[in-house]
């Protein structure tokens, strides 16, 4: 199974982070720093598997592809087959991509929760629940659209602010 | 200033220019997020959680948020429900208890209508689920596994998986609905519910069992996706729904697994599938890999096995690393199937260790250690070492375990184990485990035809390089040991002529060493004791004196261990008499394989060389001289060889925990004791009174067995004790056996010391059985005055011993005796030189007869030599 998402950019920033399996915040921290170091420090043509050693809890695959200026990274289990990850990691950037039409860093940042949903639409507890880029976006624009019919509440919202 | 909305919040983080001002804007706005939910304003709740998450991310603390996302997943709002949920699954984790406060909501969410909020339930709970509300929950997400909507039934699949692993006893209320999936058309379902069924495979064996007859169903689905025409909903660069088909090859795997009978039903379409897969892309290639492994860890027939690793052979060859990778990783694991066709790819496999990428060097490396047998030894190794040389250092510390393990097993002859050996001291020296270093040195004692020839080696290797630790070390050991075979430089058979290496060049080298930067505490150690060795090694006395000189230096070493052993080797240049043989070459140590825990055990109790190298932490309480003489705490087969071979200083037998020195060197009256001239009959001795038992107790004989028993305490007169004729060594094993159990007869020997006005006072003497040189006698006051006489009052029992022994006593039993009654006392006498126990003794007591009384009397009663 998967056991943690990681989206970074080429500077090392994370965009985005998915823990499907418990770990604490310190553990978090220190994996995610020493995954992307590593990720950054290897050269193109490199496999796009790092192995991870460590603590039981820990060991296991990262396996990633870079799509212009980010880096996907997908934590994986040490047994699991790395070529089929591999695949989902590609179909979950081709959602984003169907979804946003064009998908780039900026996206991301600016609509991390459709980031989000579009990986729940696609992944559930670390395992691949569709894969057909269709449905994936279909269920995506109509949680847009269900959230749209309390727009009026929005408004509401959005002219108190104001 | 505050920002109100998600968007101009990233705005103004994007636009810090520095990272404190990014952390001055997240702590404003943290500050303000955390006042606004104090305040309980519904209204901001939403944005206020939208940007905490965003701030979450960055990596700041963001746990204040975790409350009001609960309140936000149980809003009626579904825009505030999905960010809700959303910030649930972020900021929450299993282990926290608010979670709790959550099941109602999701309760409530999975009856929804609404399949979208049923889903984001699900959702919600398949990723952070913990055991408590698995268990709450666990009947609805079985009921919506039945649900009509395809939509519900996938998420529902996965939301199981996570309620088995939390609880597994929950398991069986999955197993009907998980069966009825298999039978699904829906991709997404089938995929879904195929993931649930191999999750309860993998724990539980009886459920694997139920679903071995699920086998045919699985193989068609299979078979109807390879067959399928192009489908535009499930196509992955033409390959028809890769990833239903790699969940379906898994579960067949494990489902095949030792069954022959499934497994049968199943190699129609995994070769159909090893054949026509594409393989040109990495997806045909994700299916291949996920193929092979099941044709592997099933009992598949022999012509799928071959197919098996020709694709892994392709594999291999692959320009892609990734395929590469994965070839790499089946191969180690299918290694113990079919070791010959692995053989084949051997070369490729090297070559890989020299690739630019660590994974790619690290499955190499592994797989090349298992590579090893008796007929490529020679080649791999040559290989590996040339990898040592250049290999990444966390590879070194394994990389020369292995490698000295693999020459150890498979070493063709003797010459090359030693080479290979020699060639990972040199490239990885300072990488090699202690074990290795002992096993080296193990292996160079048990090679006497090789000993000029490795001591040359590793002479003409320090000569050029102190860098690598444990080549120092190694290096070190074996010229104190064999420095006299190198100065005589005969047998160094290399091409390159033998070079005269005289005395002072080996001095030379040692001190240079000594006054190099990688100079430690354990090499010192090491060079003292070589240098000690080197002067019985070496015949000029120029050289010796050049030693004495080094060890004068390190007498007042700062680290204690260096400093005894410079002291007391200095010493023992006093009495040359014995320094030969004290400085005897080491036994042929006879334990052969490595790395067991209790090999330094070993070799520490027979006092070899082993526990030097292996343990040169310090002293023990043992003396450096037990070790160095091969006297260890307790007797053994290479006590008797050493001791042999010094006569001089068997007589004294062990002397744990006492100076041994002072026993060497103190002990005149031991050689007058008559078994000094016999050797043979010294050993027995040491063999004896090593094992420490107590008193034996034979008369003596006026034979050589007299002797023997003599020393071991055996000569005084106990004459209820069963006599045992021991003239012969072999016979010693069963006297001591006896002695031992005639010890624990009540028929001890005792011996009047004192009687005077009703009060006697009676020694009964007993070796100690821990000490064989401590005496443990018991003092019995005994109150013989009848019942006219009255009680002995306040006894007092004082004792003193002569200057070569010690004395301990313990506390009187009573210091009143009645009439007829009796007292006891312990006293026990350290006697390391075994001189004849004398004691000056004074009695205090009080009688009604005689009034106070003070006594003083002399006790010698003892039988010489006894005790």
């Amino acid at each position: 199974m998967i056991n943690f998402i990681l989206i970074f950019n080429r500077q090392g920033k994370i965009r985005l982070t998915r823990w499907y399996q418990y770990m604490t915040d310190k553990q978090k921290s220190s994996l995610s720093q020493d995954v992307v170091t590593q990720i950054l420090a290897r050269k193109r043509g490199m496999c796009n598997i790092l192995e991870l050693e460590g603590r039981r809890e820990t060991r296991g695959k990262a396996i990633y592809k870079r799509y212009a200026s980010l880096f996907f990274c997908f934590g994986i289990d040490w047994n699991d087959n790395e070529l089929s990850g591999l695949e989902v990691l590609h179909k979950y950037v081709e959602c984003l991509d169907q979804y946003f039409g064009n998908v780039c860093e900026l996206d991301i940042i600016y609509n991390y929760s459709a980031a989000y949903q579009v990986m729940d639409e696609m992944l559930l507890g670390g395992h691949a629940q569709e894969t057909n880029k269709k449905t994936v976006v279909k269920h995506c624009k109509g949680f847009d659209k269900l959230e749209e019919s309390d727009s009026i509440v929005h408004n509401l919202r959005a002219s108190n602010i104001a | 200033m505050v920002f109100y909305r998600l968007k101009d919040l990233i705005k103004a983080i994007r636009a810090c220019k520095t990272h404190a001002d990014e952390r001055a804007v997240i702590q404003k706005e943290s500050a303000f997020i955390r006042t606004s939910f104090k305040e309980e304003n519904t209204e901001l709740r939403h944005s206020n959680i939208s940007k905490l998450l965003y701030i979450h991310m960055l990596g700041y603390p963001a746990h204040f948020g975790q409350i009001e996302c609960l309140k936000l997943a149980a809003s009626p709002l579904f825009s505030d429900k999905r960010l809700g949920y959303l910030g649930t699954m972020l900021l929450l984790d299993e282990n926290q208890e608010v979670l709790t406060l959550l099941t109602n909501s999701l309760k409530n969410d999975l009856n929804h209508a609404n399949m979208y909020i049923v889903g984001l339930a699900l959702c919600t709970l398949g990723n952070i689920a913990s055991a408590e509300m698995s268990r709450d929950l666990c009947s609805e997400v079985e009921k919506l596994l039945g649900s009509s909507n395809m939509y519900i039934r996938k998420k529902a699949a996965l939301c199981a998986i996570r309620i088995i692993r939390k609880v597994p006893d929950l398991q069986e209320n999955f197993i009907q609905r998980a069966s009825s999936l298999l039978n699904d058309r829906n991709h997404g379902v089938l995929l879904s519910g195929i993931t649930l069924i191999t999750e309860m495979c993998l724990s539980s064996q009886e459920t694997l069992l139920q679903f071995r007859k699920a086998v045919p169903v699985l193989v068609r689905h299979l078979k109807n996706l390879v067959s399928a025409g192009f489908s535009a909903e499930h196509d992955v660069t033409g390959v028809t729904d890769p990833f239903l088909q790699i969940k379906i090859l898994r579960l067949l795997r494990i489902l095949g697994k030792d069954d022959v009978e499934s497994s049968e039903a199943m190699n129609d379409i995994l070769a159909q599938v090893a054949t026509n897969t594409e393989s040109s892309k990495n997806v045909g290639n994700s299916i291949l890999y996920e193929t092979v492994l099941t044709i592997m860890e099933t009992p598949s027939d022999n012509a799928l096995r071959v197919l098996a690793i020709n694709i892994l052979g392709k594999f291999l060859s692959n320009r892609d690393n990734n395929i590469r990778y994965v070839a790499l990783t089946t191969l180690n694991k299918s290694i113990s199937l079919d070791v010959n066709a692995v053989q084949r790819h051997r070369n490729i496999i090297l070559d890989c260790l020299r690739d630019a990428d660590i994974s790619i060097r690290r499955r190499a490396l592994e797989l090349s250690f298992s590579l090893i047998n008796e007929s490529n030894v020679r080649v791999l190794t040559r290989e590996l070492l040339a990898f040592l040389e250049i290999a990444d250092n966390e590879f070194k510390p394994s990389m020369t375990t292995k490698i000295c393990l693999a020459a150890e097993r498979f070493a063709p002859n003797k010459r090359w184990h030693i080479d290979t050996v020699l060639r990972v001291l040199k490239l990885a020296g300072n990488y090699v485990r202690e074990e290795m270093l002992a096993a080296f040195i193990r292996l160079v004692t048990q090679t006497s035809e090789l000993q000029g020839y490795t001591v040359q080696k590793l002479y003409t290797a320090l000569r050029e390089d102190i860098s690598q630790e444990s080549l120092t070390l190694a290096g070190v050991w074996v010229i104190g040991e064999y420095g006299d075979i190198l100065v005589s430089g005969g047998s160094y058979e290399e091409e390159e002529l033998a070079k005269e290496v005289s005395e002072s060049d080996v001095i030379d080298l040692l001190e240079s060493i000594l006054a190099g930067p990688f100079a430690n505490q354990v090499l010192r150690e090491y060079i003292v004791t070589a240098l000690m060795k080197l002067t019985s090694r070496f015949t000029s006395a120029s050289s010796s004196e050049r030693v004495k000189q080094m060890l004068a230096g390190f007498s007042t070493s700062i680290e204690v261990e260096i400093q005894q052993r410079a002291v007391e080797f200095t010493n023992l240049f006093q009495y040359d008499e014995i320094r030969p043989a004290v400085l005897e070459r080491m036994p042929v140590m006879q334990i052969k394989e490595t790395v067991i825990a209790g090999e330094r055990l070993n070799s520490a109790a027979s006092g070899n060389t082993g526990s030097q190298t292996s343990a040169p932490a310090g002293p023990s309480d043992q003396d450096l001289l037990l070790d160095l003489m091969g006297i260890g705490t307790s007797g053994g087969t290479t006590n008797a060889q050493i001791s042999t071979g010094a006569p001089a200083s068997s007589g004294n037998g062990p002397a744990n925990n006492i100076d041994l020195l002072a026993d060497l060197f103190g002990g005149s009256s031991v050689s007058s004791l008559p078994t000094a001239s016999n050797p043979s009959a010294a050993v027995v001795s040491n063999l004896f009174a090593g094992i420490g038992s107590p008193a034996a107790t034979s008369p003596p004989v006026s034979n050589a067995g007299a002797n023997i028993l003599d020393l071991l305490g055996g000569g005084m007169p106990a004459a209820a004790a069963p006599s045992t004729p021991a003239p012969a060594i072999n016979r010693t094993a069963s006297s001591n056996s006896n002695g031992s159990a005639s010890a624990q007869s009540p028929a001890q020997k005792t011996f009047p010391v004192y009687s005077k006005n009703g009060l006697s006072i009676v020694f009964t003497p007993q070796r100690d059985s821990a000490n064989p040189n401590v005496v443990n006698i018991l003092a019995t006051f005994n109150n013989d005055s009848g019942v006219s006489g009255g009680a002995i009052n306040g006894v007092q029992f004082h004792a003193a011993v002569t200057k070569t022994q010690q004395l301990q006593m313990r506390p009187a039993s009573s210091t009143e005796i009645a009439p007829g009654g009796n007292a006891t006392q312990l006293l026990k006498i350290a006697n390391p030189q075994k001189t004849p126990v004398r004691l000056r003794l004074k009695v205090v007591y009080t009688t009604v007869n005689h009034g106070a009384v003070t006594d003083l009397s002399e006790f010698a009663g003892f039988p010489d030599g006894a005790y």
